[in-house]
């Protein structure tokens, strides 16, 4: 791990100001410290962000939500606002990590923690997200768990996180405050596809802390779950997940949304599913129909060609699931 | 993002920096087996207030925090984790070093009441914080009902990952996540087994929630 200085910030304007001068925030660390020791990062200052009151949730008019990204994995999953309004993000909290580390990561961590790509972690091979233009040894080295869909000719890793494609599903949006004041991104926009600049991830600025991420209101009742898929049952990441919230009245499904994980750059939105869920009637057909777009446009590596049917058949299984709820 | 490599950092014997500056991990193990534990205890994991810093290489931090009901002030490089100050500084090595990444749990203490892990936690933030490690748990000569039941229950055979069980389990418990089996092999599936101890440490964690 490489030397650095270390500052805790008091405030927020005080953490900002630390941030703009170039200074690295952190919150629980199970990401930053994990790197730094692997030297992926070496941050000359840390901003030590946990005393922010950052801490709440919230509820907002009509049905929204809006959770501190100090609230850590563990507090967002077991608060009863959430539980109560949005239970997929509980259940997608509770399927990621372990215990130990939820008591520790937060939501704004979360939402920016980084791809676990071997090669990434691995500062002895080639990796563009870590190293712009040295090359991508995941491209043709052992890339069974890399992305089918979102990738470029210069990354292929994948987002790991599990609660932020509950969070594409359900199109939120990241509260951002910074040196030139607060906005708002949608959750599409926030997360940065590779591109040519595998190393720009997301759609932050220097200095920019994460306030609170926002789930907009959804109408209601409304089912949804999250269902993940990996190679052992508990503390690993997804192989493939889905994020399903369903809407249903009059025995026609009014609102779909749907997104799915372990398989993109991003958080993969799935537009063509919801497409093919809106105004129909829920059936096993429409289920097996409607997730049969699941994989449009991916591009399979050698060692991934599996996740192309193995993510229909994920979403599939959660669409009958949530679609079938009582 | 740089694309610097990794640095030499500061060479071993005094070395500033942990080991895994080299070009691998695999390096590191064989480096590290070569000189056996004085690569350890001799500080490779751990500097405090000594030369380094003085040197004004690595920066350092006081920080006071609370190590099984005693209060402890020391001057740690900033890089140190929670597990090196408990092993290589305060003496306490019942809590151990699988993974050094999260990914174990063979590192957990409680920290202000939660369980979490120490290796990815950087001593410095813990300042007035309470930690509790194995070796805090015993009132005296009676062990924590938990460790007792370790014991009865025979949940182990190394016992190198004991501990971090023993502290994640006092957690689960704490937390109420022990209804049934399958929620505590969930709630614990932080912790690894190589020894695949499995069965009997759900059972321990089982009865000492039943006896509360
Ligand atoms: C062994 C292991 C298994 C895991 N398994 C899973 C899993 O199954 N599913 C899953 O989803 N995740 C998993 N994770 C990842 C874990 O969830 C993340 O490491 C964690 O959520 C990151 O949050 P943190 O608060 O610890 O972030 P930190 O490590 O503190 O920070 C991460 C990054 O975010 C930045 N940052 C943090 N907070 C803010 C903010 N408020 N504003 C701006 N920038 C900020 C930091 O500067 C840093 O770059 C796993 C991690 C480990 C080590
Ligand atoms: S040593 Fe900390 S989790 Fe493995
Ligand atoms: S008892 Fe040997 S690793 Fe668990």
């Amino acid at each position: 791990m490489h030397p650095f200085s270390y500052t805790r910030a008091s405030d927020t304007r005080e953490a900002i100001n630390a941030g703009r001068r170039g200074g690295r925030y952190i919150a629980g660390g199970t990401t930053l410290v994990d790197l730094m020791r692997e030297t992926v990062e070496h941050p000359e200052t840390l901003v030590d962000i946990s005393r922010l009151p950052l801490r709440e949730v919230t509820a907002t008019e009509r049905g929204g939500l809006r959770i501190g990204a100090l609230v850590t994995m563990s507090e967002a999953a077991a608060h009863a606002k959430v539980r109560a309004l949005f239970p997929i993000v509980s259940e997608a909290l509770e399927l990621s990590a372990s215990a130990q580390l939820r008591n520790m990561a937060t939501i704004g961590g979360n939402v920016m923690q980084r791809t676990r790509c071997t090669y990434f972690r691995d500062v002895t091979t080639d990796c563009n997200k870590r190293e712009p233009g040295s090359g991508c040894a995941a491209l043709h080295g052992y890339n069974r768990t890399h992305a089918i869909l979102g990738t470029s000719n210069d990354c292929v890793a994948t987002h790991p996180s599990d609660v932020a494609v509950a969070f594409a599903a359900l199109e939120a949006r990241v509260l951002l405050q910074g040196p030139e004041g607060e906005r708002q991104l949608r959750f599409a926009d926030f997360l940065l596809r590779p591109g040519s600049t595998p190393n720009r991830e997301q759609a932050i600025r220097q200095g920019e802390l994460i306030t609170a991420v926002e789930i907009p209101a959804l109408p209601r009742p409304l089912k949804s779950g999250y269902l993940k898929v990996r190679d052992r049952q508990s503390y690993e990441f997804a192989l493939t997940s889905a994020a399903v919230a369903l809407h249903i009245r009059g025995g026609v499904i009014r609102e779909a949304k749907v997104a799915a994980g372990g398989v993109a750059t991003v958080p993969w939105k799935l537009s063509a599913v919801e497409q093919a869920l809106i105004g129909e009637r829920p059936s096993g057909r429409l289920w097996a129909e409607a997730a049969a777009r699941a994989a449009d446009g991916a591009r399979p590596l050698q060692y991934n060609r599996f996740k192309v049917e193995l993510l229909k058949r994920t979403v599939e299984r959660q669409l009958r699931i949530v679609g079938e709820m009582e | 993002m740089s694309s610097e490599l990794p640095e030499s950092a500061v060479p071993p014997p005094t070395g500033a920096s942990e080991s895994t500056s080299g070009p691998s991990r695999r390096t590191f193990v064989a480096t590290g087996a070569a000189v056996g534990g004085a690569v350890v205890a001799g500080g490779a994991f751990f500097v405090g207030s000594g030369e380094a810093t003085a040197a004004g290489v690595a920066p350092s931090s006081e920080v006071s925090l609370t190590v099984n009901g005693t209060r402890r002030t020391v001057t740690v490089d900033n890089r140190t984790s929670l597990l090196d100050l408990l092993r290589e500084h305060l003496g306490l090595t019942g809590s151990k070093k699988g993974c050094n990444a999260g990914a174990c749990g063979a590192c957990t203490v409680l920290v202000d009441g939660q369980r979490v892990n120490s290796c990815l936690t950087l001593a410095v933030r813990l300042e007035g914080a309470e930690v509790t490690t194995i070796e805090g748990l015993a009132k005296g000569d009676e062990l924590h009902p938990l460790q007792q039941a370790f014991i009865d229950e025979d949940a182990f055979q190394c016992g190198y990952c004991t501990p971090g069980q023993i502290l994640s389990g006092v957690g689960c418990i704490q937390e109420g996540h022990t209804d049934s089996p399958e929620e505590i092999r969930e709630w614990m599936s932080g912790n690894i087994c190589r020894c695949g101890c499995y069965v009997k440490i759900v059972r321990a964690v089982e009865q000492t929630a039943g006896r509360k």
